[in-house]
């Protein structure tokens, strides 16, 4: 048989699916390696999908979406973040953010440019940059940051090159988020060195301490950015793959170009589920950060009781505990741990450069499930005595 | 709203200690909120759904609409205490329409409410009409789900 694609061949296995056939392989396990909501979609969303399908409704949409659904989208980012995005032509329908961020990099890359990326981030980020033919810049960022890039780090990944920044805030897996100053320094950053900013900001209404930034609401931004976001997580929608990129007119009809050669249009019964979690989901949403925010406390006081440092994750619905303390590395604690007590955590280097020495805990599990995990993780480090702890 | 009440109101079981972890206060400053909560009658009682036919009970619940022709000064508050002393009676409300008050009542049997309802309940002055509804099956009772929903469907691991 002929070769393969190299470029495919040549990207990195996803540490995720290793560790998957692993878990997968396991009874008992209390997992904390869920990247997606425990819950539902709310009824009324999945009602809507299925009233549309009963009344026949199964056609291809506009490449765009729905309009309906694009002008609620824009309405909804107007009335949270104040920057407004033309609904006939700056906002696209996408099969997720995962496509959105797919098609944004075809959209802006030639072979060989650079994107800077900030890690640990995202599994699918790096790739989606090689496979779109760049190459990337990755910025270890670290806790006492915040996991945030400092700005030396940014000018130093810097080269004549280098044609984007992307990023995503609140962070999978750090639950990091940006400051108003943080943000709109990686703003300057960008306008100086004339880079376009992809910034993928699904976590946005899982922010739980102040409010989130947009960042194409910044000053300089609105030109050059990429703005991805859809309606898996504040919603719970995960499986049904939707999401939505806002950029200005002449990027966003590149990104259309590819997303009507490739998937055509977004499917149109989930289309119409996003239509009425538009309408009427703001309720379910802020019930369900309510429950991750308490979740979000209990895990973080459980895991520093442990000796495992925590820092207070702001966004998301992941812990990023240090376990250097241990003397283990990432992929140890993380099999020991599930092979000792049936705990699933994703070792830190799943997430790249700056992953290792701490491992992602999702809370979006439901409390009880939570405390019986914090249990068998003390005792798995009470064990093996691997950290001192003065409790 | 206090967080504390939605937290108790979801599990009555958590503990001051996971209260005071889920809510970011500390233990002694939750421990007397749950006592103000108690002592002011906001918090009512603790109590457990249980799916009683699951257990092997076979007593039957139904709901009565009472007519009343409501008096002067009382309106229908006097009978309706009247009604919700028994024993049998689990709720009474006033609610709008063609009914005056809504009461559940629970039995041994059918008999049992039916006599209730004939000699107890109808036969206060004033109540003019009775429409009893047996409960036949429990799907959704204060938020909680009769009806099992399986297993958690998601991957074990996901990005």
């Amino acid at each position: 048989m002929p070769e393969l694609s190299n470029l495919v061949e040549s990207l990195a296995p996803s540490g995720i699916r290793r560790f998957f056939d692993i878990v997968a392989s396991m009874k008992d396990v209390v997992s904390l390696g869920v990247g997606e909501p425990d819950f539902v979609t709310p009824w009324a969303f999945r009602e809507a999908a299925i009233y549309s399908i009963e009344r026949g409704q199964t056609q291809y949409t506009s490449n765009y979406g729905l309009l309906e659904l694009r002008k609620l989208i824009g309405a909804h980012i107007d009335s949270l973040y104040g920057v407004s995005y033309d609904p006939e032509s700056e906002i696209l329908v996408t099969v997720g953010v995962s496509e959105g961020m797919d098609i944004a990099m075809r959209s802006i890359l030639n072979p060989g440019d650079e994107v800077i990326v900030p890690e640990p981030c995202y599994v699918s980020y790096k790739p989606c940059v090689q496979l779109a033919g760049g190459k990337v810049i990755g910025i270890e960022t670290r806790a006492e940051t915040q996991f945030v890039p400092t700005m030396q780090q940014l000018t130093e990944a810097v080269t004549p090159r280098t044609k984007a920044i992307l990023f995503g805030y609140p962070s999978n897996p750090t639950g990091g988020t940006l400051t108003l100053a943080q943000a709109q320094e990686m703003v300057n950053f960008a306008v100086e060195h004339d880079l376009y900013i992809i910034s993928d900001e699904i976590y946005d209404r899982l922010t739980y301490e102040g409010k989130h930034v947009c960042i194409a609401s910044l000053p300089g931004a609105r030109e050059r950015t990429i703005l991805l976001n859809g309606f898996s997580k504040a919603y719970a929608m995960t499986g049904w793959r939707l999401g939505y990129a806002c950029a200005p007119e002449g990027i966003l009809s590149a990104m259309l170009k590819i997303h009507a050669y490739t998937i055509m249009c977004a499917p149109t019964a989930a289309q119409k589920a996003a239509i009425e979690a538009l309408k009427s989901g703001e309720p379910a949403v802020k019930d369900m950060v309510g429950h991750y925010n308490r979740r979000r406390r209990l895990i973080v006081a459980g895991l520093n009781e442990i000796g495992l440092e925590c820092h207070m994750p702001n966004g998301a619905f992941y812990a990023f505990p240090s376990i250097k303390s241990t003397g283990l590395t990432s992929e140890e604690f993380a099999e020991r741990l599930l092979f000792e007590e049936q705990v699933a955590v994703i070792p830190g280097t799943a997430f790249g450069i700056g992953g290792e020495g701490h491992v992602r805990c999702s809370y979006a599990t439901a409390i009880d499930k939570i405390e019986v995990a914090l249990n068998r993780i003390g005792r798995f480090v009470r064990n093996n005595s691997l950290v001192s702890t003065t409790r | 709203m206090d967080e504390i009440l939605t937290i108790l109101e979801q599990d009555a079981r958590t503990s001051i200690e996971s209260l005071s972890r889920m809510t970011g206060r500390t233990m002694d400053d939750v421990r007397q909120a749950v006592a103000d909560y108690e002592s002011s009658g906001i918090i009512k009682n603790y109590k457990t759904v249980i799916d009683w036919p699951k257990a092997g009970s076979t007593r039957v619940f139904a709901f009565i609409d009472v007519k009343v022709a409501p008096a002067r000064d009382v309106g229908f508050d006097d009978v309706a205490e009247r009604i919700y002393r028994f024993p049998e009676v689990h709720s009474v409300w006033l609610v709008s329409g063609d009914y005056d008050l809504r009461v559940v009542v629970e039995g041994d049997n059918v008999q049992q409410v039916g006599l209730f309802v004939a000699q107890k309940l109808s036969t206060i002055d004033r109540v003019q009409a009775t429409s009893t509804h047996f409960l036949l099956k429990r799907y959704k009772e204060d938020r909680t789900g009769f009806v099992d929903e399986g297993e958690d469907p998601r991957l074990i691991v996901s990005p």
